[in-house]
Order: structure tokens, then C-alpha cells, then sequence
């Protein structure tokens, strides 16, 4: 599983960081930063909660 | 089997989706009253009123998407306009459609000034055709006027100023969004305003329009001033639309007739659920208060949920969400979480380094508001939904306050 986040569409609203913290956070440039790219499958809940949490649908779970 | 979502809008297409992610795959008819596929709003008013913004409103998903991969009938172009909770039917324009679960995702309509039916260049902005009628006015290089300072009317000013256009703000109360944020927070609300070269107009209200051959030429003021607008946008609140669900048996809020819910988001009639704008739930997280809520994230989480427990009412859980809206302000991020309602608000951070303000109620942290402070607002979403302590917050907030 890879999380793809797109930094252009970005805008930095947090909402992955509400929903999955380890895994995302806002970064200096006020965009999201992903902490780990490759995380395992036991995350897969949260990981989900913070790709549909997302108000620009800048996330992307790929398998 | 049939799922029935009344509203076509994020919560409406949330609900759809999620009712197939759990594995649902009975029929779906999603029903909505705009021609468009579900699109989303916030945009609207930001990006969408850009000089070199998007020429049109894309869909969240294609028909093809709607229709062939997720199975769903629709039913655009007409709202419901009746709901039999005894024979389980929802009525659209003479067409009943039966229901085994019924989601209500209807929204809310914006409150239109009085006056302006038949007045061209005044308008709300709810809709993907009320923000092409706003962005037309401003291509055109109009002297705009904004009815109320809340968040909508800011955006609205904001992309004029934006443009370099002249804006005027008018609003009712002394001070912007006193009611959703409070004093402090309004009094930098309104800095804002100023700093940006937007007129604000406080403790004044907009008594009657002008117009001249059913085009708006002015607003007339309390102060008896006249303003001239070419375009006038009221931004003075939405209400929900329930109006087909009266008499229906749903539960309908007593102030704004919002669809009235518990924590799991159920009407207390058999298989009906409601979510996003429409509905004022039970939130166990702040002293079960109920709230109504008119934010991307609720919509989004609440339509979801709604479906799932539409489908499996055994299986429904309470929600417990932190609120969350953002705001954008002559380039300047607003961002909410938690609630407002609150025994205390310090300033924590001045509005020369950003500014944050924390909500108190008892010991614990409720609420915090942000301007450009974004990497810091989920820090406090976090401690909210936890239900962490007031003191602990205001310590993490002294440590930010140094560097904007």
C-alpha cells in the first residue's frame, strides 16, 4: 500500500492530520507532509478516513 | 432493497458512496433538485470568483462513474417534494419512489434579501449558478455590495478586493460573526476587512435596494445613505430545506426546521436518516448538544455514516466529530475547530504573529480558531476531540506563539 499525496492540489487544510497523525501532517509550507509513503495494511482504516476526509481530494490509497 | 438519498450533494454522494464501500448491492436512487452531477461548493466562493478561475463547476464524478460503477439511478433536475413515511415513498414531481432506507441530505437554501425577486445584480451564493451570476458581476468591474459580514459575504469581498474592485460589507450587529466565533475573534475579523481596503459598515442595515428598470442601482442604509452597488450579494444565512418534510412525521427542529436527529444520526422513524446541513445532531463530545452545522467535513462524514446506518440500523454508532471550517480571507487562512459555545475564549497568540483564540468551557479545551497558523489547528482538533485539559492547551499555544 502507497499513499500518493498531491501537493499541488494541497491547500493544507489538516483534515488527513485530524484522521491518521502519524502518517500526515501539515508542513512548514503549509502543505501536507507524509511522514511514512509505504505504511502496512493494519493501518488501512485511518489511511481511508483521511483520503475521503480530505476537502481537495489531494489523497490517494493505491494498493 | 432500495437505498433512497434525497439530496445530490456531498453528503447525498458520500452516502452513496459508502453504502457501496460497505458492500451494499441493492438498488440506489440518489434524487436531487439542481440539473448538475454532485460538485462541490466551498470553491465557490474562493477559487470559482478568481478572474482566471475554473470556467465551469466540475463534477465530483461523472455520470458514467454515478450510473455504471457505483449502480446509481438518478434523479436530477426536480426536489422531492413529498415523503409518506407510512407507505415508505418519496414523492418527485408525480414520481413515487419506494424506500426500504431513506437518507435526508437536502441541505439548506440561502435566505434571499427581500426584494430582490425580478432585481438583476442581486444575488445569493449557494449554487453553481449563483456564483457564475456573482463572477459575471465582478468580470464586469462591479461596485459591490455584501449583505452581512459572516463567512460567505467575506469571501465575496475578498475576491473583489482581490480584483481591485471597490466592495462594501454591511452588516447588522457591531462587530463580524460575533454569534459563531465571539468578540476577540470578531474584532480581528473585522481588522481584516479593514486592512484589506474593504468598507465595513458595522451597527448598520441594508433597509431597502434600489433599482432602476429591474437592475439594482444602490442599497439603501439605516443611516439613510445610499449606496451604489451594481452587485449586491447577500450573504445573511441559509435555511434547511425541509419544506416537502412537513407534515411527514420527520422530526423537524422547532427554530429553523431542520430534520432533528440523535447521535447516530436516526429520525426515530424506521430506516430514516439524515446528514450534513439539514440536520441538527446530538453531539456526545460537547454535553450532548445539538448541533446543526454547515461545514464540508460534517457533510462529508455525516452522509457516510448516514447511509451505513441507514442500511444496518443494528449496527449504528453515535458520531462524535470535532467541527471543522476554514475560511479564506484576502489571502489570509480562518480556520475553526470545536465549538464556540464556551465559558472562556483567550487570545493566545496576537494577531501580529497569526492569531489563535481557545475556547474554554469547565476545564477543558472546546474549541480553537486560527489565521494562518495551519500547521498548528489539527494540534488542537486533536486535544478537542480527546477532551484534553483547558491548561495543557494553553501551554501547547505559548509555545507557538513566538514565530508567525
Amino acid at each position: 500500500m502507497r499513499i500518493e499525496a498531491d501537493r499541488d492540489r494541497c491547500e493544507g487544510l489538516g483534515m488527513c492530520e485530524a484522521m491518521a497523525p502519524d502518517f500526515f501532517e501539515v508542513g512548514d509550507d503549509g502543505r501536507v507532509v507524509v511522514h511514512e509513503e509505504h505504511p502496512d495494511e493494519e493501518h488501512r482504516q485511518d489511511l481511508t478516513a483521511a483520503v475521503d476526509a480530505c476537502p481537495v481530494l489531494a489523497l490517494k490509497l493505491r494498493d | 432493497m432500495t437505498l433512497v438519498v434525497v439530496g445530490a450533494s456531498l453528503a447525498g454522494l458520500r452516502a452513496v458512496e459508502s453504502a457501496r464501500r460497505v458492500g451494499y448491492d441493492g438498488r440506489i436512487v440518489l434524487i436531487g433538485a439542481e440539473e448538475q452531477l454532485p460538485y462541490d461548493r466551498p470553491p465557490l466562493s474562493k477559487a470559482f470568483l478568481d478572474p482566471d478561475g475554473p470556467a465551469s463547476v466540475e463534477p465530483f464524478r461523472s455520470e458514467t462513474e454515478l450510473r455504471e460503477d457505483l449502480g446509481v439511478e438518478l434523479m436530477l433536475g426536480a426536489p422531492a417534494d413529498g415523503l409518506d413515511t407510512e407507505v415508505r415513498e418519496v414523492s418527485v414531481s408525480g414520481t413515487m419512489v419506494r424506500y426500504e432506507a431513506l437518507v435526508l441530505a437536502t441541505g439548506a437554501t440561502a435566505r434571499r434579501f427581500p426584494g430582490s425577486d425580478g432585481c438583476a445584480g442581486v444575488h445569493t451564493l449557494r449554487t453553481a449558478q449563483d456564483a457564475a451570476a456573482v463572477r459575471a458581476g465582478l468580470d464586469r468591474g462591479a461596485r459591490t455590495v455584501v449583505i452581512g459580514a459572516g463567512f460567505i459575504g467575506s469571501e465575496v469581498a475578498s475576491a473583489a478586493r482581490k480584483r481591485g474592485l471597490p466592495v462594501t460589507v454591511v452588516e447588522t450587529l457591531d462587530l463580524p460573526l460575533v454569534r459563531s466565533v465571539g468578540r476577540q475573534v470578531g474584532s480581528v475579523c473585522a481588522d481584516l476587512h479593514r486592512a484589506a481596503g474593504t468598507d465595513l459598515r458595522l451597527s448598520t442595515q441594508v433597509m431597502r435596494l434600489e433599482a432602476a428598470d429591474g437592475v439594482v442601482t444602490g442599497v439603501r442604509l439605516s443611516t439613510g445613505e445610499v449606496l451604489p452597488a451594481d452587485l449586491v450579494v447577500a450573504g445573511t444565512g441559509v435555511y434547511p430545506a425541509t419544506r416537502w418534510l412537513e407534515g411527514s412525521g420527520v422530526p423537524l427542529h422547532e427554530r429553523d426546521r431542520g430534520v432533528v436527529c440523535d447521535a447516530t444520526l436516526s429520525t426515530g422513524l424506521s430506516g430514516v436518516y439524515a446528514a450534513g446541513d439539514v440536520a441538527h445532531v446530538v453531539n456526545p463530545l460537547f454535553d450532548d448538544e445539538s448541533m446543526r452545522l454547515e461545514h464540508w467535513t460534517n457533510a462529508a462524514e455525516q452522509g457516510a455514516a448516514a447511509a451505513r446506518h441507514a442500511l444496518d440500523p443494528a449496527a449504528a454508532r453515535p458520531l462524535a466529530a470535532v467541527p471543522y471550517f476554514w475560511s479564506d480571507w484576502y489571502g489570509h487562512r480562518i480556520q475553526f475547530v470545536g465549538t464556540s459555545r464556551a465559558e472562556e475564549v483567550v487570545v493566545a497568540v496576537p494577531a501580529e504573529a497569526g492569531f489563535t483564540a481557545l475556547y474554554r468551557r469547565g476545564d477543558r479545551i472546546v474549541g480553537a480558531l486560527t489565521v494562518d497558523r495551519p500547521r498548528e489547528i489539527m494540534k488542537y482538533r486533536r486535544r478537542i476531540a480527546a477532551r484534553g485539559s483547558w491548561a495543557e492547551a494553553v501551554a501547547f499555544a505559548a509555545t507557538t506563539g513566538a514565530v508567525a
